[in-house]
């Protein structure tokens, strides 16, 4: 039996409810991250450009935090310069 | 750091000419793209996590091992020096989760979720602005819990609660379960799917369910 809290029933159905069938997997989505983020840079529309690749940003925090941080290590670096 | 092209990096980082300039090429691209990494490790953990120079060095030399070998799976749609940021952050966050969450195992995560007895979130007795609507959530809440029951194997399930509710990275639940990053993506995607087609069977519409709890 599994318990649920108000809050996070809320959080499971929104996830279900946004299930698509043509979601990128982590490695999929790995794969396409480092150009999402040079579009992002270059001022583009990357989630629109790449709906999938932002689909799974929305809903993988792990990769989210890798495409934030790969955003913040460019935005340095591009500063050093 | 001189700049370089993608076809420099590549030409100077793939097993070098033996002669003096090749390999003089060869090392100092070593040399720099190692620089790069860590100055870039510097700025990706910052406020994220706090690791001494030492470990991001380490994390650097992993991920430099890494690219040198994945060298032919650089597709070349982005500046190479964005490629080898990419899978140096990868290094560097899954070794800084897997230290985080060492200590957590799954039964752990899991065990206050499948707690015995009433179920009486207070929520619903504080904020709930009806009788009626409290009653209407008591229903919504019963009835996707009994979903959840019937249509999850124990591993989907437990992979959900430790993702999703508990914000487990999904690389360490998968490592506990014995699986990789990959295949619990999908095993999530399936339960989610499993999940949707029910409620749509059922006749729920999860605006309703949404909406008992605005
Ligand atoms: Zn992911």
């Amino acid at each position: 039996m599994m318990k649920l809290e108000p809050a996070m029933l809320k959080k499971m159905v929104h996830a279900v409810i946004t299930t698509r069938p043509d979601e990128l997997t982590c490695d999929e989505c790995f794969g396409e991250i480092d150009r999402f983020v040079e579009m992002e840079l270059a001022g583009k529309n990357a989630a629109e450009a790449m709906p999938l690749v932002e689909d799974h940003l929305q809903r993988c925090h792990d990769c989210h935090e890798e495409f934030e941080a790969l955003l913040a290590v460019l935005k340095a670096l591009h500063a050093e310069e | 750091m001189p700049k370089r092209t993608n076809q420099e990096w590549l030409a100077e980082l793939k097993s070098p000419e033996h002669n003096q300039a090749g390999l003089s090429a060869h090392n100092q691209a070593l040399v720099d793209l190692r620089a790069l990494l860590v100055r870039g490790l510097g700025y990706a953990v910052a406020n994220r996590y706090h690791v001494p120079e030492a470990d991001l060095e380490d994390f650097a030399q992993e991920a430099l091992l890494k690219i040198l070998d994945g060298l032919d799976t650089f597709r070349g749609e982005s500046l190479f020096t964005t490629w080898a940021n990419k899978i140096a952050i990868n290094v560097a966050f899954s070794e800084l989760r897997r230290l985080r969450w060492k200590d957590v195992s799954l039964q752990d995560l899991v065990a206050p979720y499948e707690d015995s007895g009433d179920f009486t979130p207070e929520v619903l007795t504080d904020s709930s602005p009806s009788p009626e609507q409290r009653m209407n959530q008591r229903m919504m809440i019963e009835k996707v819990q009994e979903i959840i029951n019937e249509e999850l194997t124990d591993r989907q399930r437990t992979a959900m609660i430790a993702v999703m509710m508990e914000g487990m990275p999904i690389r360490e639940v998968a490592r506990r379960m014995g699986s990789n990053r990959n295949a619990l993506y999908k095993l999530l995607h399936d339960a989610r799917s499993h999940l949707k087609a029910r409620m749509q069977l059922e006749g729920i519409s999860p605006q309703k369910v949404l909406a008992a709890f605005e």
